[in-house]
């Protein structure tokens, strides 16, 4: 249980939206652009990583039964300090994402956090975890909302890619481009931990390399279930 | 906008699922039989109307007059938590029944963002209280009525073959898509 294993866990293994399916609401809705899901996820980060500590630091004063309760409140408090921070410095964002700032309080990642981790380990370890997860939430959405603003608007964090001639695929930017994007994204996920793992098994066995270089074809695996 | 208008376009045209995307943890994660699915539709319609009321009265009666209307967030999630609970205990002494159907779809509701997001949205367009309850009431059916489709439809594909690395979520995402694109046709109604 080292700080760097917490961090990184966040990045790949445990991916919050992609692999534990946390806290999709935000994932689907605001991520019509980059640059609104690179802002939404600095600001899931922010409670993601106070409240980690916070919980983390209190979790023997606060008896069993109520802790959720406290959990809520502990993130709530969190999360109306960044509405005013919001509204303070980056304005034009808070009025794009609009009720899904005060929503990060019933982000299902902050309480899952706060109860599977923080509530269990000391201070630096939920801080790791929190950064880890929360950098991960970033990553994530930013990526969500390049892909959709690239397919959708032809543009990435606003800078026209393609030039006039480009028909924008309207759809993405709308809400059913959301599920199909996440859809395919979780798909695409799944198929390259299969390959890697049959990379894996592969290395066991000592079987040729050219396996894996095409990447898990039919031929491949059938090849591989005979053998 | 008319009573009735504003009725149809919470359920069908601005569905709270597929079009504003919210409460979509539920409606992945409870969305795999009929049954779940009616008894978390059912509980959402039964929270949803009463937070809705008693934020609106608490923003109008506490809030405002305070003047401390930046709480909002903290006091409505508090107010949606205490309530839940109330109800589950109020459910468990007075109808039985009930509670065995909706008992445990009831602590999974503090963290639906669709009653938190319900709420937020009357504060946000100044509804009056009757107009926020059958807002939110028809937020509610709508989020019924998606439940209850895709668990449809997820079972009828428990049957079909469907390539590996899409089997599950990422083929019922595709497929909530899909709804969302036939839900958007209802946009011309209104």
């Amino acid at each position: 249980m080292s700080f760097f294993k917490e961090f990184t866990k966040g990045l790949w293994n445990e991916l919050p939206p992609f692999r534990l399916l946390l806290g999709l609401c935000p994932v689907l809705a605001i991520t019509k652009n980059a640059n609104n899901g690179l802002g939404m996820g600095l600001a899931v980060l922010f409670v993601l990583v106070l409240s980690n500590m916070i919980v983390s630091l209190v979790r023997d004063i606060i008896p069993k039964k109520v802790r959720i309760a406290c959990f809520i409140i502990i993130a709530a408090t969190l999360v109306v300090a960044v509405e005013l921070l919001m509204q303070a410095y980056a304005y034009p964002l808070y009025q794009q994402l609009g009720i899904f700032v005060p929503l990060i309080v019933v982000n299902c990642i902050i309480l899952g956090r706060a109860e599977a981790f923080a509530a269990k380990n000391p201070v630096y370890l939920s801080i790791a975890d929190g950064l880890g997860m929360g950098i991960g939430f970033t990553l994530s959405l930013t990526f969500l909302g390049s892909v959709r603003e690239i397919l959708g608007a032809g543009s990435i964090f606003g800078y026209s890619l393609f030039g006039e001639s480009f028909e924008p695929f309207h759809i993405m930017v709308e809400a059913p481009g959301a599920f199909i994007c996440l859809g395919v994204i979780l798909g695409f996920m799944n198929y390259l931990s299969k390959v890697q793992n049959r990379r894996r098994g592969l290395d066991k066995k000592n079987v040729g390399s050219a396996c894996s270089v095409c990447g898990g074809c039919t031929a491949c695996s059938r090849g591989n279930a005979s053998a | 906008m008319s009573i009735f208008e504003l009725f149809i376009s919470a359920i069908f045209v601005n569905n709270i699922v597929l079009s504003q995307n919210l409460g979509n943890c539920p409606y992945v994660g409870c969305s795999k039989e009929k049954g779940v699915a009616l008894g978390m539709g059912g509980a959402v319609i039964f929270v949803i109307i009463m937070a809705t009321v008693f934020t609106w009265l608490t923003q109008k009666y506490i809030l405002v007059p305070l003047n401390v209307t930046y709480l909002q967030t903290l006091v409505f999630i508090l107010i949606i938590a205490s309530l839940v609970q109330f109800v589950e205990m109020f459910l468990k002494k007075a109808v039985p029944p009930l509670y065995s159907a909706l008992g445990i779809f009831l602590p999974l509701i503090t963290t639906n963002c669709a009653v938190m997001g319900a709420t937020l949205v009357v504060q946000r367009e100044k509804y009056d209280l009757l107009t926020g309850a059958l807002y939110s009431c028809a937020s509610g059916v709508g989020f019924l009525l998606a439940l209850l489709l895709m668990a449809g439809i997820r079972e009828r594909l428990e049957t079909l073959r469907v390539p590996k690395a899409m089997a599950g979520t990422p083929i019922s995402l595709v497929m909530a898509g899909i709804m969302a694109l036939a839900f958007m046709a209802f946009k011309g109604m209104i």
